[in-house]
């Protein structure tokens, strides 16, 4: 069951005198109940304004978020309830964190914010909500931590009070941005599994933003790969990480450190300025295929530097946006059998 | 350790010790390490491990409230009871630095070319001011940038950019150690690769020695010869880079190596491997190894023996400092 989307999504920033740079440009999403999708891409791809874009924090140049199927309600009662089903938690939790606040005021912000002590159902009270969101984050005993303030915690400890504020609202998404990626790297791997336990005891989905490509792999059940605004490959994890399609996912895939046997394919440059995205496929200029002419011996270059793309579709399949990976679908469907 | 005799740089049994309101913190302790000519050495290690301490010790740049004890021999010399105008002329043209954050460290207000200059200058000062910027327009097409950038500010250049022009600066001297401090922190994994083969080329064609610290055991493990991996101020493991990653011995160094997941392997999928816990605080170091809290393998010694550095029984390429390895 969908439960938030993006169609046709665009974000635009600038415009008054300075060139218009379109941070997302055109972009669909889908993260189902209980899912856990990343969204992955470099500094620059975009991923950050469309997660901003997903929470209601930018209003979209074009197309909508879709919440349950339907238009997301910008009325700021509607936007209210909203927040409390998909909270975000942001990276860098020791800037994320008030320092002037204990760990209970910072749990508690949310709840008192939304008198969910009045509404629960248990008729918990608020301290009791705390300590139960702490439990949920990994904290525990949560009695010991209420008068801590954030300089007195570690870093994992930190991201996981972040959490629990998160936690406390009883969402059912949580957007993560680049949760782990200023933690130390034997602590990453907790806080990662502690997604997937409140995934597996909660249903709780998580669309987490990253550029880490080991964390797709640890953790999510689907995988967008983004690039200048746009989603150029998107599809199971295992198929798009094991089996990349996209010239930019091979690349991307190949310069992880980790992976042995696989040539470094090192592009060139930087992922271009948003204000002055290229025409035709807008990974041309850096393409390893355009520069190599496999894409001219395929007869699609020309696409690639004047057919603009259409807007990745969301499936439940491995979805690419690559002229030359189209074409080399159609012949490997029209070559004859055996041949 | 190094193949060809005296090594470039090496610590002998060197121990830093931080003197502060509540007593003396050891961040570093009894570290041998050495760094040849062409050769890259790791360091590897999380946030406060010592090894960013480690490396201010080699230019004598640790802060005054340190206290050190060993010796850091840079070319036969002992940098920390040098006299100061050997000193001066070791900083930047014997060994030079690459701090990590590029955008904090160079200053905003001033061309990058001029700040490039700036240590030729300090060094070389009967150069004319046409040499110098030939020379400056040379080191920047040495690490992948137009000439023409010199005329640059920091902020109209982006992180790649001002990374290379960091290393371009500590090659400004023609010096032969570098030390980089997390050069590739807070880069894109596609400008990492760039910079990383900018500094692999260099070693390659420069036969300069390069001393790499990085909390990332996967970048070193892709580019160094050898890695050393840290915990609470120690050397815990010593050994050939592909075999310190992908078969460690030590139980830190295999937390550390499984919490980079290799990406396609079964075993990692929905399985994050992380260390419950955290590092020790060094002024509460806990007795025995510093490591038994976590460790996952220990036993009833290890509370009340702390490890040395021993050699497996197979073979003295590797070391590692756990009551597991052994005999010596």
């Amino acid at each position: 069951m969908t439960l938030l989307e993006a169609r046709g999504l665009r974000v635009e920033f600038g415009g008054r005198g300075a060139a218009t740079a379109r941070a997302v440009d055109g972009v669909d999403l889908r993260v189902a109940a209980g899912e856990i999708v990343a969204l992955v891409g470099e500094s620059g791809s975009g991923k950050t304004s469309l997660a901003r874009a997903l929470l209601g924090l930018e209003v979209p140049a074009g197309g909508d978020v879709y919440l349950d199927g339907k238009p997301l309600d910008r009325s700021a009662r509607a936007l209210k309830a909203f927040r409390r089903r998909v909270q975000l938690v942001l990276q860098d939790p020791a800037g994320a964190l008030n320092p002037r606040h204990t760990v209970y005021d910072s749990v508690a912000e949310g709840i008192r914010l939304h008198d969910l002590a009045a509404q629960d159902p248990e008729r918990r009270t608020e301290a009791e909500l705390v300590a139960a969101a702490l439990s949920s984050a990994g904290l525990r005993p949560p009695e010991r931590l209420f008068l801590r303030y954030p300089h007195e915690l570690s870093g994992g400890q930190r991201q996981r009070v972040l959490i629990a504020g998160a936690l406390a609202m009883a969402p059912e998404l949580l957007v993560a941005d680049e949760p782990v990626s200023s933690l130390d790297a034997s602590i990453r791997g907790e806080v990662l599994a502690l997604l997937l336990a409140l995934r597996e005891q909660l249903g709780l989905g998580v669309l987490v933003v990253t550029h880490d490509l080991g964390l797709a792999w640890n953790i999510a059940d689907r995988i967008a790969v983004m690039y200048l605004g746009r989603v150029v490959e998107a599809g199971p994890t295992e198929e798009v990480l094991r089996d990349p399609q996209h010239p930019y996912t091979k690349a991307l895939l190949s310069v992880v450190p980790e992976i042995d046997g696989l040539e470094p394919i090192v592009l060139h440059g930087e992922v271009p300025d948003p204000t002055r995205i290229p025409a035709g496929c807008r990974f041309h200029p850096r393409c390893p295929a355009v520069a190599d002419g496999t894409a001219a011996s395929a007869g699609v270059v020309d696409a690639c530097l004047g057919t603009p793309l259409e807007v990745l579709p969301v499936t439940s399949g491995h979805e690419v946006s690559c002229h030359l990976v189209a074409a080399q679908k159609i012949s490997a469907s029209t070559a004859p059998k055996g041949a | 350790m190094s193949p060809t005799g005296t090594p470039l740089l090496a610590f002998e049994d060197v121990s830093v010790t931080y003197r502060t309101s509540g007593g003396e913190v050891p961040a570093v302790r009894d570290v041998d390490l050495t760094v040849a000519s062409g050769e890259v050495v790791g360091v590897a290690g999380e946030s406060g491990c010592g090894k960013s301490t480690l490396a201010s010790t080699i230019l004598r740049l640790q802060p005054p409230t340190a206290k050190v004890t060993g010796r850091v021999i840079f070319e036969g010399e002992d940098v920390q009871t040098m006299k100061w105008g050997a000193l001066r002329a070791l900083r930047w043209a014997g060994a030079s630095m690459v701090f990590q954050g590029a955008l904090h460290s160079l200053n905003p207000v001033q061309r990058v070319g001029a700040q490039i200059a700036e240590p030729i200058e300090l060094h070389q000062p009967s150069l004319t001011e046409a040499r110098v910027r030939s020379m400056v327009g040379d080191l920047l097409e040495q690490v992948g940038l137009p000439a023409a950038r010199a005329r640059a500010y920091p902020h109209q250049l982006s992180g790649g950019q001002r990374q290379r022009v960091m290393i371009a600066m500590a090659l400004a001297c023609g010096p032969r150690l570098i030390v980089a401090d997390e050069p590739t922190t807070a880069l894109d994994v596609m400008v990492q690769a760039q910079v990383l083969g900018v500094l692999e080329g260099l070693v390659r064609e420069l036969d300069v020695g390069l001393l790499m610290i990085s909390h990332d055991l996967s970048v070193l493990a892709e580019l160094c010869d050898r890695i050393a991996v840290m915990y609470a101020g120690r050397v815990i493991e010593h050994g050939p880079a592909d075999k310190v990653f992908s078969d460690p011995l030590h139980p830190y160094a295999a937390a550390l190596s499984a919490s980079f997941p290799r990406i396609g392997d079964p075993a990692a999928r929905y399985a994050p491997a992380g260390l419950a816990g955290d590092p020790p605080d060094p002024a509460e170091l806990p007795a025995g190894c510093s490591f038994h809290p976590r460790c996952p393998k220990r036993f009833d010694q290890c509370d009340t023996v702390e490890p040395e550095l021993r050699w497996p029984a197979e073979t003295r390429s590797r070391e590692a400092a756990c009551l597991l390895v052994g005999p010596s």
